[in-house]
């Protein structure tokens, strides 16, 4: 009766690496818009702005993933009268969660860049927006896109926490397959291996660019 | 929204949820303490041992990063009991923890010794310490100051990460939250509520973390 893992379990598999990678990249881009006003907001000289994003910050990122899933999950639920499917409460959660964390990122990046350069632009007569679309946001994105790709790879492998209320992606298959094989020591690190696959190359990447940066920028970091 | 919020329901079984929260305290502290002995161990093979033990840290800390830790979790629970190590699902809980805490703080601690000027540890060498008592007395005390703030970061994540452990169904704040809101069928006050505790006790770690700092670096050192 039981299936064994074969070729087509492994198949199978693959198959949902799709969907993990689909999460990533709706709650990234999302995420990335959310985070953009995030950083912008952070970086203001408007205290009730700072303070507000400084909330949301420490919201998201002070409380499980997991949490925020049930309460979104559960929330919606609450709002519409009705049960809802999972696809749009992952992706509005990991949405605001990765909203969180590059928000973080890109106020650090924004900040590093010398405040000699606010000022230059003010000489010119640049307002606010146009010192932030020429002249600031263009450096700190630079400085940026490490951590951002660093940060990519911790979202990946936070889509599994997505299994747990029932949502169907790598893991949640790995789960399926391993209920109708009972073989998890032969499931689990095939599903481990192919989130390994697509993260290593992306954290080579990310130190890679980093290095490079640190390199253009002058500073050294013994290897 | 035609939904009445019951939170008294939950205050019903506020003995519980500090429980919940206690049993999450105890073993991500738990973990923290294992895994950081077991990082010292890793970066101290890191910096010092042959190749192979390097090379196999390396892969260690790689595999690691690279996975989520709900399937770190999965593939621990499952395999230790094919290893002929019986264990209940806390113990393979604190088993993820101390593996996965163990490969970022590894990493974390690298940094920090990097930090270390050579001139120290030539100096060290000088006067007649083997390599361990170098790590011992001269390396590892002030590599642990500077990488503390990112250690204790990592430890935060890893307390918040510690709800996914549910999923094997360890006992901790997530898991007697998900059976509360099962029997009173009030899912969204109770994820609320313990997503408030997760956020307090991720407070609450950085504020005793950071009193530790001060105990063990600041006032430590002066005397």
């Amino acid at each position: 009766m039981n299936r064994t893992f074969e070729l087509s379990e492994f198949l199978f598999l693959v198959a949902a690496v799709r969907w993990t990678l689909l999460l990533s990249l709706v709650a990234f881009l999302g995420g990335g818009a959310v985070g953009l006003l995030i950083a912008i907001m952070r970086t203001t000289h408007n205290r009730p702005l700072r303070l507000v994003t400084a909330g949301y910050i420490q919201l998201f990122q002070g409380t499980p993933v997991l949490m925020q899933l049930f309460l979104f999950y559960y929330g919606l639920a609450v709002l519409f009268n009705m049960q809802v499917d999972a696809w749009p409460a992952v992706a509005l959660a990991f949405t605001l969660y990765s909203g969180a964390f590059l928000g973080e990122i890109w106020r650090g990046s924004i900040q590093a860049i010398p405040r000699t350069q606010w000022e230059a632009s003010a000489c010119l007569s640049l307002g606010y927006f146009q010192q932030l679309r020429f002249v600031i946001l263009p450096q700190a994105m630079r400085i940026s896109i490490p951590p951002t790709v660093g940060f990519l790879v911790q979202l990946i492998k936070g889509t599994s926490i997505a299994s747990i209320i029932g949502f169907v992606e790598l893991t949640r298959a790995g789960q399926l397959m391993v209920n109708v094989t009972f073989q998890p020591m032969l499931v689990y690190p095939v599903v481990a291996a192919l989130y390994f696959v697509v993260c290593w190359p992306l954290s080579l990447l990310s130190r890679s660019l980093e290095r490079r940066i640190d390199a253009d920028l002058g500073i050294k970091r013994h290897l | 929204m035609h939904y009445a919020f019951h939170f008294n329901v939950v205050w019903d079984h506020w003995r519980e949820l500090a429980e919940g929260a206690l049993l999450t305290i105890r073993l991500s502290a738990l973990a923290m303490m294992i895994g950081l002995v077991v990082a010292t161990v890793c970066a101290y093979g890191k910096a010092a041992g042959p190749s192979a033990i390097r090379w196999a840290i390396a892969a260690y800390v790689e595999l690691i990063r690279n996975t989520p830790f709900l399937v770190q979790i999965f593939i621990i629970y499952f395999s230790l009991p094919a290893l002929g190590i019986s264990v209940d699902a806390n113990e393979a809980a604190l088993a993820a923890m101390v593996v996965n805490f163990g490969a970022y703080g590894t990493e974390i601690l690298r940094a920090g010794i990097e930090s270390i000027g050579h001139g120290q540890i030539d100096a060290a060498r000088a006067l007649g310490l083997t390599r361990l008592q170098t790590f011992r007395y001269v390396v590892l005390f002030p590599a642990l100051k500077t990488v503390f703030p990112a250690l204790a970061s990592q430890f935060i994540l890893l307390m918040l990460a510690s709800s996914v452990v549910s999923a094997i169904s360890a006992v901790e704040l997530t898991a007697i939250t998900n059976s509360l809101q099962s029997t009173t069928f009030r899912p969204f006050e109770f994820y609320f509520v313990a997503t408030g505790l997760y956020l307090g006790m991720a407070l609450g770690f950085r504020a005793v973390l950071g009193g530790v700092y001060w105990m063990v670096f600041v006032r430590g050192q002066r005397s």
